[in-house]
């Protein structure tokens, strides 16, 4: 579904007047993200873990190798994408139903048939909302909502389309432990249920083990693939095997992995 | 939401402007009082009392000239709400406009309005025309300044939204830009609606025949200084009515902004 074939990227950046230096993001990355599958890349941060999102939605382009997504050649942002990250970054001028709904003014076929098909459309965020948990707030503003609410009305959003991927930017990062569990359960149960393929950078371990079938670890920058690790647990999961002896004994080489600088 | 009593409207509302009305009394008291006191003749400073007489004597010929600028302002400042936007939004859009554009806008500001009065003159002659444009030139640059601003600093995240969804810049302008400026917007409104009234108000005391500048140097070449002081008044009590009409627009549609 998503592959990454032997990509670096680099950049020039400013270090002193009249100084530049490149840096070099990411070095001869491969991974590959089956379809429906729930990955996760782990690495320490500065690691390029999000240059490697940004090069999949198509918003930066890679210096060198190719992204590829449903077998075709990533060149510009891609409308099968939806995206959330650490911030929730919703409009504070729209309500949390206008806020899910915006990827629908843009992005086609949804774009043309928004106007007459409205209701259709409506209920759709509606459904997602209870699927949250946030079933009656469709009409609250975003900053009515605690920090953990509007995370869900991101994933919202970033559902609304149908998108066949989805990418999560450290999307748990900004809450306090038991939000993010609540929202590990919800993530996992929005999966189930669209069946996307989700590609997720984080830098919780415990949540990379919990959720994915599949984690990458990435080393310091130069951002390489130092390994891969897989996460067999029976789904759906629930957080009492993250207390397991052998999570935790997973959880440990996980760790022992991450260098960091 | 259920509905809030009256008596908490009302005390609500005397809690929130109280204050202000308080500082207004104290300080036209204060000012009554200094007056006799220090035994302050009127040609110098008059008191308020006196003020407000006179006001009321002359108030047909006042309310005359007062309309006269009103006119010109208002004119005025339309234009600069129409120029400001179109060229904040151009400027705020392309960084090749921004570019391009700020650095002549800067040295425009920096030129002190008084001195293109005469220079307007000769180009329209002596009337409602320069203290019009003055009025326009003096005034639009805030707005340039805001609309530009609220454009520039959108936050990236909330641009990478629309772009991971392939919208264009456009899409990205409209969704995004117009609505986040809009605050910025109504609040450089309220900044440049006083200042359009000083640029009316300088015009017609260099070169006019009516407005409330005319009025006022005519008056002080007569050593009418109660007079002068009349008209002070007026200009204050028209720039904080325009201020109150775009600072209840602004509450009205950008809520949002201030919560």
């Amino acid at each position: 579904m998503i592959e990454l074939r032997n990509v670096s990227l680099e950049y020039v950046s400013r270090t002193g007047f009249r100084q530049f230096s490149v840096i070099k993001a990411l070095d001869n990355v491969s991974l590959r993200v089956e379809r429906q599958s729930f990955t996760s890349i782990v690495g320490p941060s500065g690691c390029g873990k999000t240059t490697v999102l940004k090069l999949i939605s198509g918003l930066f382009k890679p210096t060198s190798g190719e992204v590829y997504v449903d077998g075709r050649k990533v060149e510009k942002p891609l409308n099968i994408v939806g995206m959330a990250f650490q911030n929730p970054v919703l409009l504070p001028w729209r309500s949390v139903l206008q806020n899910i709904l915006l990827p629908l003014e843009v992005v086609e076929p949804h774009k043309s048939r928004l106007e007459n098909h409205r209701d259709e459309y409506v209920e759709k965020a509606l459904r997602l909302l209870k699927l949250v948990g946030l079933e009656g707030f469709a009409n609250k503003k975003p900053w009515e909502l605690s920090g953990g609410m509007q995370q869900r009305v991101s994933l919202c959003r970033a559902l609304i389309h149908d998108p066949a991927i989805l990418l999560l930017d450290e999307p748990f990062g900004a809450l306090d432990l038991f939000t993010r569990e609540e929202l590990w359960s919800v993530i996992q149960s929005l999966w189930m249920e669209t069946k996307c393929t989700v590609l997720m950078v984080t830098h919780d371990l415990r949540e990379a083990l919990y959720l994915s079938d599949k984690i990458y670890v990435m080393s310091p920058r130069p951002g390489r693939v130092i390994t891969m690790v897989e996460s067999d647990y029976a789904r759906p999961r629930s957080i009492d095997i993250t207390y397991t002896d052998r999570f935790v004994e997973q959880l440990h080489s996980l760790r022992a992995m991450i260098q960091v600088k | 939401m259920p509905k809030t009593p009256l008596s908490v409207v009302v005390s609500n509302t005397l809690k929130e402007y109280t204050p202000a009305v308080l500082v207004f009394i104290g300080f036209f008291a204060a000012w009554e009082l200094s007056t006799i006191v220090f035994n302050i003749p009127e040609f110098i400073l008059p008191p308020p009392s006196k003020t407000i007489y006179i006001l009321y004597i002359n108030l047909n010929i006042i309310i005359q000239h007062s309309y006269a600028t009103l006119q010109s302002t208002l004119i005025g400042f339309g234009m600069s709400i129409a120029f400001g936007l179109a060229l904040g939004l151009a400027v705020g859009y392309s960084s090749v406009v921004y570019k391009a554009v700020y650095p002549l806008l800067v040295a425009f500001n920096t030129i002190p309005k008084v001195a293109i009065v005469p220079i307007l003159v000769i180009w329209f002659g002596v009337g409602k025309v320069p203290a019009t444009l003055t009025a326009f030139l003096i005034s639009f640059f805030p707005i340039v300044v805001n609309v530009a601003v609220a454009l520039a600093t959108i936050e990236p995240e909330i641009r990478d939204v629309l772009r991971s969804l392939g919208a264009s810049k456009g899409q990205i302008f409209i969704k995004i830009g117009i609505p986040r400026s809009l605050p910025y917007f109504f609040g450089s409104l309220k900044v440049a609606s006083t200042l359009a009234f000083v640029g009316a108000v300088i015009s017609e005391t260099v070169a006019s025949n009516e407005g409330t500048g005319y009025l006022m140097i005519a008056a002080s070449s007569r050593f009418d200084v109660p007079l002068v002081f009349a008209g002070l008044l007026v200009i204050s009590l028209l720039g904080v009515s325009l201020f109150i009409v775009f600072a209840l627009f602004e509450k009205r549609l950008v809520g949002w902004a201030y919560r």
